[in-house]
């Protein structure tokens, strides 16, 4: 069985600069980490090997991500945490997708990842924030597809039933192999990249993979030609330090406390 | 003059109403309950008679002048989150509370400094440092306690292993003395050897010498990277016994925490907190700091074979912030959890040397085996302080008394015989003061005694706690 996980990296702090004039961030020169909802994705991936495992059924997890030669350092990361394998598209002509372009070229990567059963991503990033990287992948492979799972009900080695939170109600879907959820971060606490296993996969092989190995040549699907998107703006979120000191006795404090709950329609008394 | 002390009446609630401008007051019944105790009020529920919330020096001084005269017992109190029973009105009379002077004055960043008012909280102090690209380290669990609080109580927390406790970051006290004078111990200096060193004798004084009413805090340059190596280990011996080794290294930790699998589970069980790796029964949690990404890699490193050396299943990285908060959450929330898990709960603070603290935690667990009773061994391994806490259970409220009793003196001694002391901490306040003169021994009693005396001669300032006459 293989299961694919799909990640990618993403400035380690929400101080970023942003490029007004193209509508991008500066990642040049600034410290990166995985997007923290991937990991949740990778957890997924390595307890489902964990609990398929056996003689009769080898399971590899493999780590696909779209970016520069710098994402070996994610995928090393990832290798500490238990991915067997990974594969990094990795080209100039990549630069500049948007989401329909990057999710049709990590498609295209999952093409050449042979035999593929489950795919797996975070719900969003924490850069780009769309949430509809992993959907538009399906789309691309015409594969049944789950979003904002926050549980994996069940699970073998031919399909996977799946709880989403879809806001006012929850669902409940089993879908056969291949598919692709994407993952809540309630859905686990992802494991610690292992020291152990970082001294045993230093220098490990990574698959960098440009445009030309991909199976479809057509230029006109990649990169910016290929993004339809144009940002107007892009400015970091505003923070807001909003504090409310509650005083009183402490049941004036408890009353006020639920008249600011019920105002904002939080809870209803 | 002392004992018994005279019960506040329609006058003296007139006078001090007058020492204040536009303070708070309240009185008798009026009193809110969460100021009748601390953070365990198992150390002791006591109704103030008068509650009364000054905004500057002077109204202290007035209210401290007035009830030294006329014999009324005064508890200077902070945010109430001492885990002592230490700011309570055992005799009843004035709570006097500091949280609304909760200036933060000035930082100065030439000497490296912050000016402070007492009822700042820790974390907004910790937040102005940081906002002037400083810091202050340290760093007790309870991150909303006052600055004052933090002060009188000489409080530690987990960074002390590498910066030290609150004492080394205070410059200077301005102070009220129960006579009511103002006074300052010692200046925005960063040595001094003029004259006595008092204000390192009012650090950690429980409130029963005076009342602190401004600060002068050091601050140091912030570190700009920390990451945390979480080490599993198959037995606690194995995991404690680690300690010296990793201290006696090149690299200066932060913070070495220890916890326990029972203790996991119980947070897991009980407030649903999922810790990021289950495979040892017993963990060490090491903090490092530094001022580069790569400087911190090389000590994590080096940490890291240290642990597997001495026979560590694995080490785990946590490099973001959000592997440094699946961690530390869970290591912030054990005393909540156990909370949830049992009726009550009695916590013993003691410190001991640093190579003995195995040794310490298997006595007590033995401790505990003889008295039927549970226990469940937190805290610093990297300073030597063991939270201690005894789980109550369905034991009825004599054979809890009994028991906790029996426990304590039994763990004290233990502490004693090892060279450590009986508070690392949390302080002596109420709830450890029957157990003071026996350990510290007749003669320290003594100038202890003496000490209060030379401040507080009419015994007014927080009776009965710490020491009793």
């Amino acid at each position: 069985m293989n299961i694919v996980v799909c990640m990618k990296q993403v400035p380690a702090s929400s101080d970023v600069k942003v490029d007004e004039k193209y509508g991008t961030l500066i990642r040049d020169g600034i410290d990166t980490k995985t997007n923290p909802y991937d990991l949740h994705a990778l957890e997924c991936a390595l307890k489902i090997k964990e609990k398929l495992s056996s003689s009769k059924n080898q399971i590899k997890v493999t780590v696909l991500t779209m970016g520069p030669a710098k994402a070996s350092e994610m995928v090393y990361d990832a290798y500490a945490m238990g991915a067997d394998d990974a594969v990094i598209l990795s080209d100039a002509k990549f630069a500049g997708s948007d989401v329909l372009a990057t999710s049709y070229t990590l498609s295209q990567g999952i093409k050449i990842i042979k035999d593929y059963d489950l795919i797996i991503c975070g719900k969003q990033t924490t850069d780009g924030d769309t949430a509809q990287i992993g959907p538009a992948i399906a789309e691309h492979l015409n594969i049944p597809h789950v979003a904002w799972v926050n549980e994996v009900v069940d699970v073998d080695e031919k399909s996977i039933k799946v709880r989403q939170d879809l806001g006012s109600l929850t669902q409940v879907s089993a879908m056969s192999y291949p598919c692709l959820i994407t993952v809540d971060n309630s859905l686990n606490v992802p494991r610690l990249p292992s020291y152990k296993l970082k001294r045993e996969t230093a220098g490990s092989p990574i698959r960098i993979v440009p445009f030309d190995e991909l199976p479809d040549k057509d230029l006109s699907r990649f990169g910016s030609i290929g993004s339809p998107t144009s940002v107007e703006k892009m400015f970091p979120p505003e923070v807001k330090g909003e504090k409310t000191v509650l005083t009183g006795s402490p049941k004036e404090k408890a009353e006020s406390l639920t008249a600011i709950l019920k105002d904002k329609k939080i809870i209803e008394v | 003059m002392s004992f018994p002390y005279k019960k506040i009446d329609n006058t003296d609630i007139e006078y001090i109403k007058s020492c204040l401008n536009d303070g708070k007051c309240f009185v008798g019944d009026e009193i809110p309950n969460e100021y009748y105790h601390d953070e365990m009020p198992e150390y002791g529920v006591f109704k103030p008679d008068i509650y009364v919330e000054p905004l500057n020096a002077t109204e202290v001084s007035k209210i401290m002048k007035y009830a030294n005269e006329k014999n009324i017992p005064l508890t200077a109190r902070g945010a109430g989150t001492g885990l002592a029973g230490g700011a309570t009105c055992k005799y009843g009379g004035i709570m006097l509370s500091l949280m609304r002077m909760n200036k933060i004055i000035e930082v100065d960043e030439e000497n490296l400094s912050m000016t402070v008012e007492p009822g700042a909280l820790l974390l907004d102090v910790a937040k102005e440092a940081m906002e002037h690209g400083l810091f202050y380290p340290p760093d007790p669990g309870e991150k909303t306690a006052s600055i004052g609080g933090t002060v009188i109580t000489n409080a530690g927390g987990m960074r002390a292993v590498r910066y030290g406790l609150t004492r080394d970051y205070v410059r200077a006290i301005e102070a009220v003395l129960p006579n009511g004078n103002i006074v300052n111990f010692s200046s925005n200096v960063v040595k001094n050897t003029t004259g006595l060193d008092v204000k390192d004798l009012i650090i950690g004084s429980e409130g029963i010498l005076c009342i602190v009413t401004k600060l002068v805090l050091k601050l140091i340059p912030k570190p700009n990277v920390s990451h945390s190596l979480l080490v599993p280990f198959d037995n606690l011996e194995h995991c404690i016994k680690t300690v010296p080794k990793i201290l006696a290294s090149s690299v200066v930790p932060t913070a070495i925490e220890f916890i326990e699998e029972e203790l996991l589970e119980i947070c897991e069980r009980t407030l649903g907190k999922v810790f990021p790796d289950r495979s040892g029964s017993a963990y060490l949690i090491v903090m490092i700091d530094g001022s580069s990404k790569q400087a911190v890699e090389s000590d994590c490193d080096i940490v890291a074979e240290i642990c597997l050396n001495a026979g560590a299943l694995d080490v785990l990285v946590c490099d973001t912030e959000e592997r440094i908060g699946s961690v530390w959450s869970v290591r912030g929330a054990v005393l909540e959890g156990m909370k949830a898990d049992t009726t009550s709960e009695e916590e013993c603070d003691v410190v001991v040397p640093r190579n003995k603290i195995a040794e310490y935690v298997l006595a007590a667990k033995e401790i505990a085996k003889q008295h039927r009773v549970r226990i469940i061994t937190v805290g610093h391994a990297g300073d030597g302080n063991i939270h201690t806490e005894i789980l109550r259970d369905d034991l009825t409220d004599e054979e809890w008394k009994v028991t906790t009793d029996a426990v304590l003196k039994a763990l004290y001694a233990k502490s004693k015989e090892m060279g450590g002391q009986l508070s690392g901490e949390h302080g002596v306040g109420n709830g450890r003061l029957k157990y003071l003169k026996d350990f510290v021994g007749e003669e320290m009693y003594d100038v202890y005694k003496n000490i209060k005396l030379a401040f507080d001669q009419n015994l007014v300032l927080n009776p009965g706690k710490v020491i009793e006459f």
